[in-house]
């Protein structure tokens, strides 16, 4: 893999780089879609995260990396192992941020019999797919809008339910495959069904910067790294750094952020006032909220948090009307305003 | 890179290199793109040709292969590469005599270190068109196909040929964005000749043009990572970028790539204004969307469409203007007068932007000027839309079991899966076969074993490939916002139209929203599926002037037959009173806009194309009612009717028009 541009040298995007982080830090949010103009570092965010992850402990052997600690969702190996009451090795692995590549067929998505094995051998063998080795990390799916159809309904379905089950071939296999979707693309290519949209936890809208100064910042860093980038990934390493222990903190912080009972009310009122389909929106909205708090070392939810993640955690799940241009994210902002009082 | 190269294997000397690309038909242009993308085809992307087949192409390829290192892979691409040929997959023939799985490498792997050649780029669709994206962002191919899951690190420059001739027909925005040049090469092949002094401009031009060899381009490629920026420099080619309404930011680091490859062409090392001005005249110029506004207006904001202004200002858009490509003047002030002239007053910002506002295409110019969205061309391909299950065409959409007959394709991979587990038993069941035969024979020798097949496949195991086919339905809305139209009725169509692209978004169709009014026709909207656009170009539409019915009618027409053309069924929902006043070219008067009108319905009808007239006066009119006759269209009288009605009547009329394709009454 060659050197990634660092994630805290990509040029505002301020909304994307939180929503990536949030993902991070709570992968219960439940996916981030990115969907914006052409150029504006969407991928570049995604692909930069990989750096910024935390290593996590996993079985030493386990195709599916499963975290020695938790029980209920490791694969048949392990929970056979635990039962056995066999101590199993750990070791430390980075976070997978797995690119499902354009052109991917189901068998290498969802795993299917190993081709070498069966000929070679004449044994039936499981090859685990991309959905395996995005277990515990991050699925990112460039131009999700050109994904294929029976692709998509069956990303969503094993992010839904976070096991993948493999019934092809004779082979009958389940696996765990709990990750973090995140979408990317142009809603120029095509729009997103609905039943997708409602999927991703948080919704990014990016755009072009249209400040001077922001637009030479792009072109002058990114201009930089390509012509050395080692260099430049070195100078960005300690922001980087930062960045990547806050995600530690926010982690370990996590559980212990309080979520008072005036801001479960605050986001049912909100969510009642955009008049969002079903609780999945406040759920989101609570959970983000709470990621956010934790990132930043609060010790509660308070509106401010509320307020920041409104926007992509509601933007999509709106009653969609089409033609109304005023567009959702007006929307969202309207009612924060209302209700918070701006 | 070291590949400076010993006379004896230049391929052409500078003398005749200079006699190869020298051809009348390129424009200076043409001949820098050459040179520049010779010099970094992976940093620059590649080059945009729209241009139909024949010399000056050739002749345009043939200068380039002279400037390239020897030996430089060159890759064409087909139009319908299927993503194994494209992307690498399993090699069968070798699967099969080896036994195990057998990659084989993607086109876009062999071409690392050279060029790719998109043949008919304009019909590529958007899906190929994201794989090479991808590929060209992260220079690696990323297969997981066919069992087998691998990275293969490529780099290449990518040719695209455009042989697009309506304005419809263009490159996939995706792929456009990534690629620094776009040259064309169509108006000097429709010349018949030029004219003598255009020539001798022409060769004066030549003249002055420098002349780079292979051998220049090798040096210039080592030079390459040493060439230094300046702070203005990205700074005049980054505002630039945002005066002529570029919103990509790949745009300006594209240009910023090519006048480092200008200048390494020099031989210089750090970047001069000329280079700067020479990579916004290439690079940024046929992207611009706008023309830049007066410096004392704050930079416009690009997330609007820019706003047409008024009609007053619109220059005539007349053809002839576009004989000659108008990039010339501006390299030979860029290039070669350099000495002579002293430089402009003013800073290096509104000189690059000079340079580059003065080599927009003529035709595009006219297009920006008065006020059409160039961005709306994107060519919307995406997966949605109605999908037919086929045997034959389209794309594969898994695999079924059954027997390769009635043109079904065999899908050899699942075929090879299904048998697979089999093999051991096969064999084993095989061997037990020929056992049991030679015990039962006394003569052995009859019993010569059948050489023994690697793979035992049955006819069980036989699975043929499915294939689905988009046929999306676009639905084309023409709109009489003329005077008569405009009074009452031009708000409840609005309306209308507004319920009906409500559905047409259920039904994931494309929608395209054709004016007229005044003299002449608007193209509001190409055939797109985003209806927040399709709603803001209607908001915008004003109403008032003459009917020029005909005009539309004919409009509707060639708009519907270029839907046609990409595989799409248009169905088309004219909205008028059937008066037309002014006939097709642009004078008034009732008679002879009549007979147009009577005309055009007519050719309309020979297209015979699915139809539906809604008569938009406030009593129906027989005029309305003919049209619709003429034009072999439903004829839907609504007088008075809200918006809503209006939509419901559409919305079945529509939908008995997809289902009977000739509805004539």
């Amino acid at each position: 893999m060659s050197v990634q541009f660092p994630f805290s040298a990509i040029v505002g995007q301020d909304e994307m780089k939180l929503a990536i982080l949030i993902a991070a830090v709570d992968p219960s949010v439940g996916g981030v879609l990115v969907f914006g103009d052409r150029g504006t570092g969407k991928s570049t965010a995604v692909r930069a995260l990989a750096a910024m992850l935390p290593k996590m402990r996993a079985v030493i052997g386990c195709r599916y990396h499963c975290d020695p600690e938790a029980s209920g969702s490791a694969c048949e190996d392990c929970k056979a192992l635990k039962l056995a009451g066999t101590a199993v090795k750990s070791h430390l692995i980075p976070v997978p941020v797995v690119d499902l590549p354009l052109g991917a067929t189901e068998d290498r998505v969802v795993g299917a019999l190993d081709l070498e094995r069966a000929l070679s051998q004449g044994v039936k063998a499981y090859e685990p797919g991309l959905l395996a080795r995005a277990n515990r990390g991050f699925l990112y799916i460039d131009e999700v809008n050109l994904l294929e159809d029976h692709l998509v309904d069956l990303l969503i379905d094993v992010a839904a339910s976070g096991e993948n089950v493999v019934e092809r071939e004779g082979l009958s296999v389940r696996h765990p495959a709990r990750f973090v979707l995140v979408g990317s693309g142009n809603p120029e290519e095509g729009e997103l069904r609905p039943q997708l949209l409602d999927r991703f936890g948080l919704s990014v809208e990016v755009k072009t910067p249209t400040d001077l100064p922001s637009r030479i910042e792009v072109v002058r860093r990114r201009d930089q790294f390509e012509r050395d980038p080692a260099g430049f990934t070195e100078k960005w390493k300690k922001e980087d750094e930062r960045v990547r222990r806050s995600i530690v903190k926010g982690k370990s912080h996590i559980s212990e952020v309080a979520v008072p009972d005036a801001a479960l009310e605050r986001a049912a009122q909100l969510c009642m006032a955009l008049g969002t389909d079903g609780l999945r929106g406040e759920l989101t909205l609570i959970r983000a909220a709470r990621a956010l708090a934790a990132l930043q070392g609060a010790a509660a939810v308070t509106d401010e948090h509320l307020k920041r993640v409104a926007p992509p955690a509601l933007r999509h799940r709106l009653r969609r009307n089409p033609l109304d241009d005023a567009g959702s994210t007006v929307r969202v902002d309207r009612a924060v305003a209302e209700l918070f009082g701006a | 890179m070291t590949r400076a190269m010993p006379d004896a294997g230049v391929p052409f000397t500078a003398s005749e290199q200079r006699w190869r690309c020298a051809q009348p038909s390129l424009s200076i242009a043409a001949l820098h793109a050459a040179s520049l993308f010779a010099v970094d085809p992976v940093g620059t992307g590649g080059v945009v040709i729209r241009a139909l087949p024949g010399p000056a192409r050739e002749g345009w390829l043939q200068c380039l292969s002279g400037l390239l290192p020897h030996g430089t892979p060159l890759r064409r691409v087909p139009l319908h590469i299927n993503d194994e040929r494209l992307l690498g997959g399993l090699d069968l023939a070798a699967t099969l005599q080896a036994g195990r799985p057998i990659a084989q490498q993607g086109v876009l792997t062999m071409a690392d270190g050279g060029i790719v050649l998109l043949a008919m780029a304009e019909r590529l669709s958007a899906a190929t068109a994201a794989r090479l994206a991808a590929v060209l962002d992260t220079q690696e191919v990323a297969l997981a196909r066919d069992g087998l899951a691998m990275r293969h690190a490529t780099r290449f420059g990518v040719i695209a040929l455009d042989e697009g001739l309506a304005d419809d027909e263009r490159v996939a925005p995706a792929l456009l964005d990534r690629l620094a040049f776009s040259i064309d090469l169509h108006p000097l092949i429709d010349d018949a000749g030029p004219a003598a002094d255009d020539q001798n401009a022409l060769d004066q031009d030549l003249a002055a043009t420098p002349v780079w060899s292979a051998a220049d381009v090798a040096s210039a490629r080592d030079l390459l990572p040493q060439i230094e920026a300046s702070e203005e420099i990205v700074k005049a080619l980054v505002s630039t970028a945002l005066a002529l309404g570029v919103a990509s930011l790949r745009a300006p680091l594209l240009a910023l790539r090519v006048a480092r490859a200008s200048a390494a062409l020099d031989g210089r090392l750090l970047i001069s204004d000329d280079d700067a001005r020479l990579a916004a005249a290439l690079v940024l110029a046929p992207r611009a969307t706008q023309v830049p506004a007066p410096p004392a207006e704050p930079p416009p904001n690009e997330d609007e469409p820019p706003e047409p202004p008024p009609p007053e200002e619109t220059p005539d858009p007349s053809p002839e203007e576009q004989t000659e490509p108008p990039p010339r003047d501006d390299e030979e002030s860029s290039k070669d007068e350099e000495t002579p002239e002293p430089p402009p007053v003013g800073d290096l910002e509104d000189r690059v932007l000079d340079a580059a506002q003065a080599a927009i295409p003529a035709g595009l110019l006219a297009a920006l000027m008065s006020g059409q969205d160039r961005r709306a061309t994107a060519q919307a391909s995406g997966r949605a839309g109605a999908v037919q299950q086929g045997q034959k065409r389209g794309r594969p959409s898994g695999a079924r079991r059954g027997e390769p007959r009635a043109g079904a394709r065999l899908n050899v991979i699942e075929t090879l899966r299904a048998a697979a587990p089999w093999q051991k038993i096969r064999h084993a069941e095989i061997e037990r076969k020929r056992v049991t035969n030679v015990g039962s024979r006394t003569a052995p020798s009859s019993a010569a074993p059948p050489p023994r097949a690697r793979v035992q496949v049955r006819r069980d195991d036989f699975h043929v490939t499915r294939y689905k086919q988009r046929s999306a339905t676009t639905t084309l809305f023409v709109v009489d916002a003329s005077g008569s139209s405009a009074l009452n009725r031009l708000a409840e169509a609005k309306g209308a139209v507004e319920l009906l692209l409500a559905d047409c978004y259920v039904r994931r169709d494309q929608v395209a929203v054709l004016a007229f009014r005044g003299k002449g026709v608007e193209l509001l909207l190409p055939p797109t599926r985003s209806l927040v656009r399709a709603k803001r170009s209607l908001a915008g539409l004003p109403g008032g002037g003459g009917t020029p019915l005909a005009s539309g009618i004919d409009a509707a027409a060639a708009l519907a037959a270029s839907i046609a053309r990409r595989g799409e069924t248009p169905i088309v929902v004219l909205l008028t009173d059937g008066r037309g006043n002014i006939a097709r070219d642009g004078s008034p008067g009732r008679a002879r806009a009549g007979d147009d009108v009577q005309l055009a319905a007519r050719q309309f009808r020979a297209a015979s194309l699915r139809a539906l007239l809604i008569d938009t006066s406030p009593q129906p009119q027989p005029a309305a009612r003919q049209l619709a006759q003429e034009m072999g269209a439903s004829y839907l009288p609504l007088p008075y009717a809200g918006a809503t009605a209006l939509s419901q009547a559409v919305a079945l009329a529509t939908k008995s028009v997809s289902a009977a394709p000739a509805v004539t009454r």
